[in-house]
């Protein structure tokens, strides 16, 4: 039994339709289509076959792919702890009572708003150029060479610049929430006689851990698809060591005639993020606590 | 914190200090390299600009994000209109919504191959076509902050409107549209932000044009620039001045914006 559209209801119909179909055709269908790739052997062009699901028996034994997914992970793990901790740290700090407090926000806003891109650049010369002339200078014998030039250390200079950039826009976050726990919780905190870091874990951590989730999601998802830096800092080398799951996908997929394959990873890839937000999110709300 | 002020300002400092300098300035050494310039001169730059076609790519980059920006803020309000106010009364537009929500999961890497030979199909493959898909990749996460939005707007004002005559249209953009300034302003920073500096959407979308944006030109003169890195770092500096000085005039309402638009989703 349904009730009759008012004609409110019917505007609101006649905005959504053309939204919707916007919506399907760049969203929906190609995620679609996809998927049906995924069961082919297509490179792109040309003719192709159905291969069933041996695409995605081969994801599995392919170390390239194997490769990248570790690749990401570990940079992704890794960034997210440097980039919570970091913004966490510099976000108290900020909001403590201390002079040029608004410059300073200001200030260490500016590497999030610089594109990825070029940023890779400017830091792939400080890398090769400037960090070993240091190394020299103080005998310091692992910088002497180019971090980037080793595929045991490459991912870290990629991490570096990724922590880089990502640290301002978690620290805005974490200030905003960080606003909103009132004085007075302090006062009394401190009058129970309470110690600066007995404050921030029995105190300011629990007020903020919803934030803290939000901010954990993020940052893994946007460290997940890392792509732009990879772009200008390795190129996924040396020995495609630092080859990001959406690079590879981009490279071999584009251009390297593995449409089909590529586009199981690239499934492949969706469900884990689906996974991973669920499983983060899960974990984050049974331990959100309310004032 | 003067570290980290340091840190932030190094990287930059040492672009500036060597988008001035001449090639025969930089010997093998760090003061070689991070030194003042003897003398202050502009050549690098207009020589990047001849090199990169500069004017050429920040139109296409300003055309691209200032497109973007405007159908963003008309679409995403309109749709968190609609389901927000659809929402409550009818299961149909809750199915929407969480419809178009969801795909806030989806990577950009499943749609991207797909994506290449659907806009190249429809004559699609140029900076129309980015927008568009800009405007769709977007579209989960700022309809989501829309329709929340509406729950601050009470719905009696509508009814008054309502009972004036005024049709659900005229209500729209008389009464709701300008309410939702603070929103407008969020969703104007997030996605000038994301747009400006996106290098995957373009480069593979726009890849047959010959058409660049800021960041793709970089990424295709790169070899041009070969070992003049003085060149490359005037072309990275021009590239990111644009931003610097959007990021300067509207600092305040960038933080705000970023912050409203993070807690809120």
């Amino acid at each position: 039994m349904k009730r009759k559209m008012t004609p409110r209801e019917r505007t609101y119909v006649k905005i959504l339709l053309p939204i919707l179909v916007l919506f399907f055709l760049f969203n929906t269908l190609p995620m679609i289509q996809g998927f049906i790739y995924s069961f082919t052997n297509y490179k792109g062009y040309g003719s192709y076959d159905w291969v069933g699901l041996r695409n995605y028996m081969d994801l599995f034994t392919d170390q390239r792919v194997w490769n990248s997914y570790f690749f990401t992970f570990k940079y992704a793990i890794c960034g997210t702890i440097l980039v919570n901790v970091i913004a966490l740290a510099l976000a108290i700090g900020l909001n403590a009572k201390i002079r040029f407090k608004s410059a300073l926000r200001g200030i260490y806003f500016i590497p999030n708003i610089l594109g990825g891109l070029i940023i890779g650049y400017i830091f792939s010369f400080l890398f090769t150029y400037i960090l070993p002339a240091v190394g020299e200078y103080f005998q310091i014998s692992w910088l002497q060479n180019s971090i980037l030039s080793s595929p045991d250390t490459a991912w870290i200079g990629v991490l570096i610049v990724g922590v880089w950039q990502a640290v301002a826009m978690t620290t805005i976050i974490y200030i905003s929430g960080l606003q909103t726990v009132p004085e007075d919780v302090y006062e009394a905190s401190r009058i129970d006689g309470a110690g600066k870091w007995t404050e921030f874990r029995k105190v300011t951590l629990p007020l903020i851990i919803p934030l803290v989730s939000t901010n954990l999601l993020l940052t893994t998802k946007n460290f997940m698809m890392v792509f732009d830096q990879i772009m200008s800092l390795t190129k996924g080398g040396p020995a495609q060591s630092t080859e990001s799951i959406s690079y590879l996908i981009y490279r071999n997929g584009l251009d390297g005639g593995q449409f089909g394959f590529q586009s199981a990873n690239a499934v492949f890839f969706f469900v884990v993020i689906v996974a991973l937000s669920v499983i983060q999110l899960r974990s984050m709300s049974s331990k959100e606590e309310q004032l | 914190m003067c570290l980290g002020t340091l840190t932030v300002f190094f990287p930059l400092y040492m672009a500036i200090i060597i988008a001035f300098k001449q090639p025969s300035e930089m010997t093998n050494s760090v003061e070689g390299a991070l030194s003042l310039p003897k003398t202050w001169s502009f050549s690098n730059f207009a020589e990047a600009m001849r090199v990169t076609d500069f004017w050429h790519s920040l139109g296409n980059s300003l055309l691209i994000t200032v497109g973007t920006i405007i159908l963003a803020i008309l679409v995403y309000s309109l749709a968190g209109y609609a389901l927000g106010r659809g929402m409550n009364a009818r299961k149909r537009f809750k199915t929407v919504y969480f419809y178009i929500v969801s795909g806030m999961f989806v990577p950009f890497a499943i749609l991207m191959m797909p994506l290449v030979k659907e806009t190249a199909q429809m004559h699609l493959g140029n900076q129309f076509g980015v927008i568009l898909l800009y405007l769709v990749f977007y579209m989960p996460m700022n309809v989501m902050l829309y329709a929340g939005y509406m729950k601050n707007i009470p719905v009696v004002l509508e009814e008054a409107a309502q009972v004036d005559g005024l049709t659900t249209w005229q209500t729209f953009w008389k009464i709701i549209f300008p309410m939702m300034k603070p929103m407008h302003a969020t969703v104007a920073v997030m996605t000038a932000l994301g747009t400006w500096n996106d290098v995957m959407t373009p480069l593979v979308i726009m890849s047959g044009t010959g058409q660049n944006t800021l960041p793709i030109a970089q990424l295709n003169f790169q070899t041009q620039f070969g070992t003049n890195y003085n060149l490359a770092f005037a072309s990275y500096v021009l590239s990111l001045i644009p931003i610097l000085v959007f990021y300067i005039i509207c600092q305040k309402q960038i933080l705000n914006g970023v912050a409203n638009g993070a807690v809120k989703g």
